[in-house]
């Protein structure tokens, strides 16, 4: 690097802007690059875009701090988007009140599958007890999970890696699943993958359609609530039968 | 767009001190979602104006993911000492979550009579 542009990258690098930005541009090109691709599963956006940032971050030795400064812009809108999850729900509203109790059943169902099987896994394979305890809440939406695993003695930025990796196994997974146990209706396809991998899978479901969009939108939302209540409850009983 | 914003923000609001006033173990924006719903079955619907700006920032969720995706990079050592238990598990029980949920909800619906076989 030249003098004169190290000293822009210097002045550059300590403004928000360039975190901001970088992320805008990663997300932009995976998402052309994943419609190039004509929605390769393998291609996910989130994982393309992750993955170029990383690299970006190691190469100009710029620590994770200096990156969120800018991109927390981007992480903030979270809440706002957790909120207006409510709106397609409502459109869905109708069809969801005749299946009340078979999604309320399928809920209890899936979240303790998803929840006890990721801890039993992990544990008899040997993982770390703060691991374990990071990975029970790996199905719910970023901020409930990363509140959840700190309760449990979990590491909350590592839940937050391993509930994006779920997100992205759900997203990428899914349709596999799907055809091989012919399951066709929307709402359920949706369904099961808002509550197997939250906001992920739901943004995975609103490209599909907006039916199954809100089933999975209904589905991380109430899987988010029932984890909150139910793995701090559970968990050390389970704890105490591994051992 | 703003208008719709500011909306979004207050539910949200609401829903922080609501958790936090009453030590909830549930995050602030799921209840503000759930107050949102409420407010949405009493108005019967949405505006026009929140429409247009939830399906807006709906249809870019996954970019929202990605900061704290990026995370991932201040865990390098502890998922290269603890890769396979990490990764079998998180394949295994997500896969797996995805088919007892979809063939469970898909037997249970067949019975009921808004469910989609039905004729």
């Amino acid at each position: 690097m030249n003098p004169a542009l190290g000293e822009i990258w210097v002045y550059l690098s300590t403004t928000p802007l360039l975190g901001l930005t970088l992320t805008l541009l990663a997300y932009q090109g995976a998402l052309w690059l994943y419609r190039r691709a004509n929605h390769h599963p393998l291609l996910n956006p989130v994982m393309v875009a992750v993955t170029v940032l990383v690299l970006v971050l190691t190469l100009t030795d710029t620590p994770y701090q200096t990156y969120f400064d800018g991109a927390q812009f981007v992480h903030f809108l979270l809440g706002p988007a957790t909120v207006a999850l409510a709106i397609p729900l409502y459109a869905q509203w109708e069809r969801l009140k005749g299946m009340l109790l078979p999604l309320l059943v399928t809920l209890v169902a899936g979240s303790l599958t998803a929840a006890l099987s990721a801890v039993g896994i992990a544990a008899l394979l040997g993982a770390s007890r703060e691991s374990v305890m990071s990975m029970a809440p790996k199905s719910v939406t970023m901020p409930i999970a990363m509140g959840v695993a700190e309760r449990l003695g979990g590491l909350p930025s590592l839940t937050a890696v391993l509930v994006m990796s779920t997100g992205i196994l759900g997203a990428v997974g899914a349709r596999y699943v799907y055809r091989l146990l012919r399951i066709e209706d929307h709402a359920v396809r949706g369904f099961a993958i808002g509550i197997a991998s939250h906001g992920i899978g739901t943004a995975r479901a609103f490209q599909v359609s907006e039916q199954a969009g809100a089933f999975a939108a209904l589905a991380m939302g109430l899987n988010g609530l029932l984890t909150a209540v139910m793995l701090p409850l559970i968990l050390p009983w389970l704890e105490a039968l591994l051992r | 767009m703003i208008g719709a914003l500011t909306v979004l923000l207050v539910f949200q609001l609401v829903g922080e001190a609501l958790a936090r006033g009453l030590d909830l173990p549930i995050p602030g924006p799921v209840i503000g979602m759930g107050l949102m719903f409420a407010a949405l079955v009493l108005r019967k619907g949405p505006g026009a104006e929140l429409r247009g700006a939830a399906t807006g920032i709906l249809q870019h969720l996954s970019l929202l993911f990605i900061p704290a995706g990026t995370g991932v990079m201040l865990h390098f050592q502890r998922l290269a000492d603890e890769w396979l238990p990490l990764t079998v598990a998180l394949i295994a029980s997500t896969l797996l979550s995805i088919a007892v949920s979809a063939l469970l909800l898909h037997a249970l619906s067949r019975h009921t009579p808004h469910g989609e076989d039905q004729p």
